[in-house]
């Protein structure tokens, strides 16, 4: 099943070459553009059944903010759709037009890491308190908890 | 009529965790509500990537007083998934043990919480007096109540030995004449029916859009539960049911946990009839080798996430957990829609979020005496015991005819 939806996304995808795996069962991660994100992600929710939202994770890597974005089928497949954006304009699109329920994981990259996800709807931050300080982004790796 | 917006947290007596939820009123109905979350945020992530591997174990078994093991066990599996760790079969019966019973603890002390919440506490006090059978067993086991500490990377720390295995059959069976018997309650009693049913509705749609995991997905006919869907532990080994339920409502969902602990019994059973021999552990390198793993884990009110990326030291590049209740959290706005405010504290409750239990030890100073006194558990239950005989509340009579029913 996996083998088939790699060959799918690859198919549609001729970009995705090399940049797609299955690290075991039910694991397949893909790394793409964010150029790109929005029609893999589009193709693999309509196409291949990924029609829920686990998370979304977001990493600190150096240069580049990424995100990954965790998706699984009704039969427990997880795509792992890996995109990142520069540091020193890290903006997202939102994606609650797909999945309503991913506004909290988008707020929770805001606060932590200090990225902004354009077209959320207006709303309390999450998790950090109302009085947190501009500009301190918890989980970049230069921020260190007594700066 | 006019509106009213009333704050509601984030320290009121009606929860039991701080959250804050501003609703809006029209008289008695609730016309929207919005949900502040993060006032038990501790930097738990963060403060995984400054510790070791061996030390996270530890710390991401603390991010839940109740489904502490979830946590350790979605960790170590991440971890073990990276470092390409066999574990041994023994170690993932172990596992799935304690996972089971912490099912049957979570599902028990949301019972009585939700009794509680409906003004049936009697039922409250009836399931919590139950649950100390499985606490008992749990204690027995690992040494604790709560943050078991089974886990280790690579396997766990503490065997099952036979006299383990005949405790924990006798308990389950009590459990089970028990759970049979709140099962007829629950689905015969009239007050609980009409208080639960059609309360706090979330549509098949409603649950899939917002992402509803566990009970409270599977209440609203989502059928998705991790131990079928990607098998970890000794799940794929096992034969068990997914309990699903049309209801779509409060009662759904207590007939869905109610099923689930059933299932529990059974694949408890299971795993002591099947247990193999053999080691409980393999040796694991202080470093992990650079690489990454998504781990999932069925934890009682659903799925839990743990990501891990290493980078071949000792310490991961970075942890992300995801909790079941963040996933549930949101799907409480829809289910408050156009309903009565008095129906909040038991809509909110019967997405069970998540609250602490940990006391275990625990310090105590007379008024008149200076001096601090530390107490064992068995301690303190007697005192307990005799500090109600003192006040007049006595229930020996009732132990006694409990004793020689089981």
């Amino acid at each position: 099943m996996e083998t088939k939806m790699m060959q799918d996304l690859l198919g549609r995808f001729p970009y995705l070459n090399e940049k797609v795996r299955a690290q075991r069962d039910r694991r397949i991660y893909a790394e793409i553009d964010y150029a790109n994100f929005v029609e893999v992600f589009e193709y693999a929710i309509q196409k291949l059944n990924f029609t829920f939202l686990c998370t979304i994770t977001g990493l600190d890597e150096g240069e580049r903010i990424s995100f990954i974005y965790h998706l699984t089928t009704q039969d427990g497949i997880i795509l792992n759709l890996k995109t990142s954006v520069p540091k020193e304009k890290p903006v997202l699109k939102t994606i609650i037009g797909y999945f309503r329920g991913a506004e909290i994981y988008e707020r929770e990259l805001e606060d932590l890491l200090g990225v902004k996800v354009e077209g959320l709807p207006e709303g309390k931050r999450y998790p950090l308190p109302d009085d947190w300080p501009k500009d301190q982004y918890p989980l970049r790796k230069d921020w260190k908890p007594n700066a | 009529m006019h509106k009213v917006i009333i704050p509601i947290g984030p320290q009121h007596p009606a929860l039991k965790e701080p959250a804050s939820f501003r609703v809006a009123l029209s008289g008695e109905k609730i016309t929207g509500l919005t949900v502040r979350l993060g006032y038990n945020h501790r930097g738990i992530e963060k403060a995984c990537e400054e510790r070791t591997y061996i030390q996270d174990v530890y710390l991401t078994e603390r991010i839940c007083g109740i489904c502490s093991h979830a946590h350790s066990s979605a960790f170590v599996q991440a971890v073990e998934e990276i470092a390409a760790l066999d574990i041994p079969k023994r170690a993932k019966y172990i596992r799935t043990l304690i996972g089971e019973l912490e099912r049957i603890h979570s599902h028990l002390l949301w019972l009585g919480v939700a009794g509680h919440e409906i003004g049936f506490d009697t039922l409250l006090m009836y399931t919590w007096r139950d649950r100390e059978i499985v606490m008992d067993i749990l204690a027995m086991i690992t040494g604790n109540r709560v943050n078991y500490g089974i886990n280790c990377i690579g396997g766990v720390r503490r065997d099952i030995t036979p006299e383990y295995i005949k405790d924990i059959f006798r308990g389950v069976k009590t459990l089970e004449e028990r759970t049979n018997y709140y099962i007829d309650i629950a689905t015969k009693e009239t007050t609980i029916i009409k208080r639960l049913s059609k309360v706090g509705m979330l549509s098949h749609d409603d649950a899939l859009k917002l992402g509803a995991v566990g009970p409270t997905g599977r209440a609203s006919g989502i059928d998705r539960d991790t131990r079928r869907d990607d098998p970890y532990a000794a799940y794929g080994e096992l034969d068990f049911k997914v309990i699903t339920d049309d209801h779509c409502d409060v009662f759904g969902r207590t007939v869905v946990r109610l099923g689930e602990l059933l299932e529990s019994y059974k694949i408890i059973r299971q795993v002591l009839k099947e247990l193999p021999e053999g080691p409980i552990a393999v040796k694991a390198p202080r470093k992990i080798p650079a690489g990454e793993a998504v781990s999932r884990y069925e934890a009682p009110r659903g799925e839990n996430m743990h990501y891990v990326k290493s980078n071949g030291s000792e310490k991961p590049e970075r942890v992300k957990v995801r909790a079941p209740t963040l996933a549930n959290l949101q799907t409480v706005s829809k289910m408050l829609e156009d309903r009565q405010l008095a129906d909040l504290p038991i809509v909110i409750a019967a997405i069970d979020p998540c609250f602490s239990c940990t006391d275990r030890l625990i310090s105590i100073k007379e008024s008149n005496d200076k001096r601090s006194k530390i107490m064992k558990w068995d301690e303190l239950r007697e005192y307990g015991i005799h500090w109600y005989q003192h006040r007049g509340v006595d229930f020996t009579k009732i132990n006694n005819k409990l004793k020689r029913r089981y």
